[in-house]
This record gives C-alpha cells, structure tokens and sequence, in this order.
C-alpha cells in the first residue's frame, strides 16, 4: 500500500495505541496535520509548545504510558526543549515528534529551520532525524521502543517536510531486529550472586531503610515493596519523585527524605547501618552534603542504569535491574534483617518529637498554605490526582497531601521547572478523565504557563487549580530571608497583578478567591461541585511562611533545622 | 558534579592516568557528535580520539579514545558512553593489556647537502622518509606514543615546519581479549 510519508507517521503513532497528540502545527508539521484529520487519535491543541511537552509527561505519569507530543520546526522546537529536558530529568516516557525543514534545505539556514536534534542530543534518551521515508515506521517504533525500556526518558523524532509529502511503501517493524537498534540493550538479568550478597547485606543490618525513588513507580514495584516492606518491617522513606509508591497512612512509611523532608525520614537514612537504595540517585536534594551522608551505612543499589551506581555514593552491593524484579527475588524468609525493635524505638521517637507541623491558621487569614492543601485533600475523592509547580507549595504539597496511590502525585522533581503543573494537570487528566485532578500551584508558577488553561477550557478538561498565592517567588525569598539577611530582591509579584479570578474567567474557568477559612472552605466545595470546566481559586496564603524541616544547601543532613514551634524543644 | 574545562594534555608525561576505551559506533551521521558531547557535558576528559570505519561492517567504525581516568572513575565513563543508543560496545583496555600505536607525520626544513644527520635519526628510531624536496623532507613515523615522543624531543634540533600526530589506536594484546 502506498502512502504519503505523513500518513505513516500518523499510522505509526496508531499502531503504538497512541490515543492523544498535545500540538501545535505550523510550516514543517504542516502535511502531518491533514492525516490527522482522519485519524481516531485526539489532538490536544495548546497555546505554548512547553505546554504541549509537560502535558505528554502528565499523560505519562498518571497513566504509565508515553505521552506524545507534536510541535513544528524552529521555534516549536525550541520552545519544547525545556519540557524535553524536563522528562529526561524525571526519565519520563514521552515521545516528541518535530517537523523539519525539507531536507534539501537542511544546513541552509533556511526559515525555522534549527537543529533540534543537535540541540536535544544531551537532554534525550535518544534523538532521530529521519532521512528516508521508508525509515518513517522504524523511526517511531524504536522511538517508543526506546523511551518506554530500561530507564524511560524523552526520545525525539526529527521529520523533514519532504519526507512528509513523498510517497512510501507501508509497512511496520514487527520485531526488535526490525527495529535495527544493535547498541540498544536495555534489560539484563540481575546477577544472583549480588542478589545474595545484598541479602546477606541485610541480614546483618541492625538500622536498615528502604530508600525508595522513581525507579520504584517506574518498575511498577509497589505491591512488591509493600510485601517485602511489611514482611522485613524495615522503615520505607519515599523520595520527591517516589511518593505514592507506599500509602503515606502506613506505618512504615516515614514520608519524604531530603532537603526538606520529615525529620524522621532524614534522620533515619542519617543513622542507617544498611540503605536498601530502589530506583533511587542519591540526588544532592536528598543527600545533602554527600561526605556527610548515611556516614555509617553500607549501601545496597538497586537501578536499571548502572552509570547511576557508583555515581554519586559508591555502593557496597550495586544491583543492575528494575525494582520490582529485585523485590521479587527478596521474597524469601531469608532476607530478614535482625530484630529491629531498638531501630523502631528511636524512629518513633524522632517521629513524635519532629512530625510536620505549621502555625495554626486563623480565622480571618492570611491562609496558611499547609492548611489549604490539608482542607483540599480531605474533601477529594480518593485516588485524586495532585500536580505542582516549582517551589514552597510543591514542598507543602509533596509534605502534607496524604498519598495513598501511586501515579497519583505528578512533579518536576530533577528539574524544578516553574509552570509545570498546570499543563501537567490537563495531561494527567486527559489521561485519567475519571480522576479528579488538582494542580496545587504557586502565583509564580502559575503566571509561567496559566495560558494552558484556555487549551483546558477549549478541549473540555476540567482540572482544579489552587493557586497558594503568596504574592512572592516565595521559594526564592525563603532563601533571601535566611541566607541573604532579608535582602529581598526581585521576588516580590503582587497579590492581585494580575487578578487571578479575571484572567480565570477570561480563559472560560470559574475563578474563585480565598482570604479567610470559612472562604477557603466555600471555595473548595465549589470547585468541588464544578466538573465540566477547570476551576482556579485564587487562595491568599502569608507570604512570611517557611517550608520545614530545612537543611541548607550544601550543609549535612545532621544539621537540619526544624520547624520554629519545635525548636524549644531541640 | 564539577565540569572541569576540556583537557588536551600530552598523556606522555602522565603514563599511569590514562585508559584506553575502544568503543564499537554504528555509523550513522552525528554519532561522533553524541560521544563528543556526552564527554563534554559529563566533564570527562579526552586526550585523544581516533574514529575509523571497523573491521565487521560498514555498518560500524571503531573509536579509540585515550581518557583521562583522573578526571572521573572509569566505570562512570563507560557506563554513561553505553547508555548512548549509537554505542554498540566498549573495550576497556588497560595501557599494559593494549597494543597501542600512533602515527606522526614531521615536516622538517634541512636543506640538500646537509641531510646525513636527520637521515640517521630517521633511520635509528624507524622513521621513514615520505616526501622530499631542495628544502625539506617529510617523515613518518608509525610506532608507539613513546616512539613518537622520543622521535619528537629529536627533532627538536631541527627547523620543525609542520608536525602532526594522529592520537592513539589500540587493540588488547592477543590473550587479553575481553570486552565491556
Ligand atoms: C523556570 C524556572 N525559573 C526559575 C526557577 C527558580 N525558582 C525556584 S522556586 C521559585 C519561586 C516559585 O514561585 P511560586 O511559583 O510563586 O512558588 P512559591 O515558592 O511562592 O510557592 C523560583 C523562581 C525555577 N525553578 N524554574
Ligand atoms: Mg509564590
């Protein structure tokens, strides 16, 4: 069957069960958005590429599968870059499909012509630009075939116009050697003799923690790492990019390590004899300053990218594999640690000393931010879908949102990229429409990619969105205030430029404000009883809150400074 | 971690630091490019790098590069240069485990009547003479780095016009034969 190389690629992304395109066309994209027309595929199109780039990555994380996402040359291309490296940060599966100039142009400097593999070749997994029509269907399988495999991540494909429009002969790769991908080698087996050695690693651990990141949720381990966790009872921490891997109500879990996570969580990895590291990286956030990191603890690493072992903390068992495969081999009664009685006394006592706590609001306001996500979380059905931005609400948002479910919290955690949230909130409910979906942002975030929500309004997908509005880059002057002697600068935004509930209303949402409880609790049921357009509330939560526990950068995990109220007791 | 500036020392000087990795590539348009700047942006060092079409296939060359093991751990060098799609497979060789030559090619003014001095340097480090004309010659010299050098510190006795080495190839020594 002959067919014009635009419809293959269109017929690829079919045969991939691809069910949503987040795009923009323009020049080079242009001959791939006719075919389109004819396809089951839903195309979501937004107003920025950015959008359409987080949004494949908030498909990703809330469904499990790749997101996809389609943007034209030059400036769509550049404008993609920062979600591209976004995802490879977060080695989230998304797939990016770029129009190029024609290719006898390519090299010309010829208009929105840019060399976007060259620009993207550090920030994927793997990038194509495709030379020959025919190579259209084996571009876009490896492509998936790549960014879903081993350690996922973005894999972009570079499509010149021409090719787009020249005639080709149909066909689909059916096997891995089709795919003709010899250095691509994404699995192995994990070695059993290291599979042992951790095992006796923890046999004779008398302080050991299930360090557990992203890996954990990207190898579907959960119920895994429940069972190994309540069988050993050994203490789970879950990082930034790992919560919801592990209910947040159970009692092993001790919440989020690192720069600022519960003190519990940060002082257990500090103490360990043994960390029992799952798709985790030993990041600087969580590590700390790394000399004086888990001093006395043996390490056992778990991660199916083995430049990760070694990396940043050498480990003592380093095990090349996903997550769930290694929990699997653990089952046995043989790996149980020594009695762990002594270890539980001294968390729980860290626990009761240090838990998460905050002022108390009052009633007249301004909202404590905390207090806000608390009051969301409480009325929102189970399995709800929490996104964030970058910043004070994320950390308050990771710190005190209850997750029970994974996939349910959806961050940008190796980037911090600002404006995330919003666009990652309509992937994630594009994917999971069943889901109720809140976007905890902060006013900075917000005012970075708010645009998406016309993108929401217009494609019928109704996100909630709390903006904990502290009229600052508040992150960014709770640094000022404890590091630069209160010299604040260039971090102030204004409560109310712009007026949040206006420009809500201006891109078809309801928009809702918030300066006192009982305004606060009116908004939530509101937004509550909306479910056919997004909703904004504009929430004003004090700008002098801090997030705590703190460790400053580069300082030790000893030297965490707790919350104000707990220092008394110190 | 810290990305120190690009390094492009003289690796004779430093005999223990260096390791020889002789990665297997496809061949495809911009692979060179991949390697190249997973070596830049990872902050780890090149002394040389060497890329020719392989043995097997067309479909494959092979790219020798002389790594500084000082600037990061070996392992984390291989481990990240195999996670590049492109990369087929990686020989890690040891400097006592590889057969390692360069080639060096040396223009050096000297004029007709006056050559009997070159000549015996030429002959006594297994030079060869490969272009000449009434005012200079060019020589070859295909051995091994600390041929090269020594061949190199020679001729500093003489009005050195041009000079040029290739950067290191290496193979493991027959026996040794073990890849990554
Ligand atoms: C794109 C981008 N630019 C700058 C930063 C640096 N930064 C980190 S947090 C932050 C402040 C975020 O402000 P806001 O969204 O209001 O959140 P808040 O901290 O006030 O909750 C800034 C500027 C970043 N992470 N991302
Ligand atoms: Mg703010």
């Amino acid at each position: 069957m002959k067919i014009t190389g635009a419809q293959a690629l269109i017929k690829s992304l079919e045969h991939e069960g691809v069910e949503v395109i987040f795009g923009l066309p323009g020049g080079a994209i242009l001959p791939v958005y006719d075919p389109l027309l004819d396809s089951t595929i839903r195309h979501v199109l937004v107003r920025h590429e950015q959008g359409a780039g987080h949004m494949a990555e908030g498909y990703a994380l809330a469904t499990g599968r790749p997101g996809v996402a389609m943007v034209t040359s030059g400036p769509g291309a550049t404008n993609i870059v920062t979600a591209i490296s976004n995802a490879h940060m977060d080695s989230t599966p998304i797939v990016i499909i770029t129009g190029q100039v024609a290719s006898a142009a390519i090299g010309t400097d010829a208009f929105q012509e840019c060399d976007i593999t060259g620009i993207t070749m550090g920030i994927t997994k793997h990038n194509f630009l495709v030379r020959d029509v025919q190579d259209i269907p084996r571009a876009v399988a490896a492509a998936f075939h790549i960014a879903t495999t081993g350690r996922p991540g973005p894999v972009l494909v570079d499509l010149p116009k021409d090719l787009a429009q020249s005639m080709m002969e149909w066909w689909y790769p059916s096997t891995l050697e089709e795919l003709d991908l010899p250095g691509y080698q994404p699995t192995v087996a994990a070695a059993p003799s290291l599979i042992e050695a951790a095992e006796a690693l923890i046999r004779d651990s008398h302080r050991p923690v299930l360090y557990t990141g992203g890996g954990a949720l990207k190898s579907e381990a959960w119920d895994e790492l429940l069972a190994f966790a309540e069988r050993t009872q050994i203490p789970v921490v879950t990082t930034l990019m790992a919560r919801g891997v592990f209910p947040d109500s159970h009692p092993l879990n001790l919440g989020m390590p690192g720069m600022h996570g519960v003190y519990a969580a940060v002082t257990a990895l500090q103490r360990a004899d043994l960390l029992i590291t799952l798709g985790a990286r030993f990041d600087d956030r969580v590590t700390g300053k790394v000399s004086a990191f888990a001093p006395d603890a043996k390490v056992i690493h778990v991660d199916i990218d083995s430049a990760e072992h070694h990396k940043v903390r050498r480990a003592d068992v380093a095990i090349r594999s996903d997550v769930r495969t290694v929990l699997r081999a653990w089952e046995s009664d043989r790996v149980t640690p020594a009695n762990l009685d002594d270890w539980w006394s001294q968390i729980n006592e860290w626990r009761e000393r240090y838990p998460l706590v905050y002022d108390p609001p009052t009633e007249e306001g301004p909202l404590r931010p905390q207090a806000v996500i608390e009051a969301i979380a409480q009325s929102s059905p189970e399995g709800t879908i929490v996104t964030s931005g970058v910043g004070q609400h994320q950390m308050w948002a990771s710190q005190f949102w209850p997750f029970e479910e994974p996939r349910t919290w959806i961050n940008s955690g190796g980037a911090g990229t600002m404006g995330f949230g919003v666009p990652a909130a309509i992937g994630a409910k594009a994917g999971r429409p069943d889901r109720t979906v809140w976007c905890i942002d902060g006013d900075g975030c917000f005012q970075m990619t708010a645009q998406e929500l016309v993108t929401a309004r217009a494609e019928g997908i109704p996100i909630k969105v709390a903006i904990l509005n502290n009229a600052y880059l508040g992150m960014v002057r709770q640094w000022q205030e404890m590091f630069y002697e209160e010299r604040y600068s260039e971090v102030y935004l204004s409560p109310d430029l712009p007026d949040y509930v206006k420009w809500a209303e201006a891109m078809g949402c309801v928009g809702l404000r918030a300066t006192n409880l009982a305004e606060m609790r009116a908004a939530i049921d509101k937004a509550n009883s909306i479910h056919d357009v997004p909703v904004v509330i504009d929430f004003r939560t004090d700008s002098s809150e801090k997030v705590f526990p703190m460790v400053a950068a580069g300082a030790s995990n000893d030297d965490i400074m707790v919350h104000p109220l707990q220092r008394s007791a110190q | 971690m810290n990305t120190p500036e690009p390094f492009l020392g003289d690796v004779a000087h430093s005999p223990v630091r260096h390791h020889i990795l002789s990665v297997m590539v496809e061949n495809k348009s911009g692979v060179l490019a991949r390697v190249a700047g997973l070596f830049a942006r990872r902050g780890f060092n090149i002394f040389s790098l060497a890329v020719a079409p392989a043995e097997t296939s067309a479909r494959f060359s092979r790219i020798t590069i002389v790594v500084d093991a000082e600037s990061a751990p070996l392992e984390q060098v291989v481990g990240q240069l195999s996670k590049l799609v492109n990369v087929v497979s990686i020989s890690d060789l040891a400097p006592k485990d590889a057969i390692e030559r360069e080639l060096m090619l040396a223009t050096i003014r000297t004029n007709v009547d006056d050559r009997t001095g070159l000549l015996d340097v030429v002959g006594s480090s297994g030079a060869a003479i490969v272009d000449v004309d009434s005012h200079s010659v060019t020589l070859m010299l295909a051995g091994t780095p600390a041929a090269c050098d020594a061949l190199e510190r020679e001729l500093d006795n003489y009005e050195t016009l041009e000079l040029h080495r290739t950067g290191r190839v290496a193979l493991p020594r027959l026996g040794k034969r073990a890849s990554a």
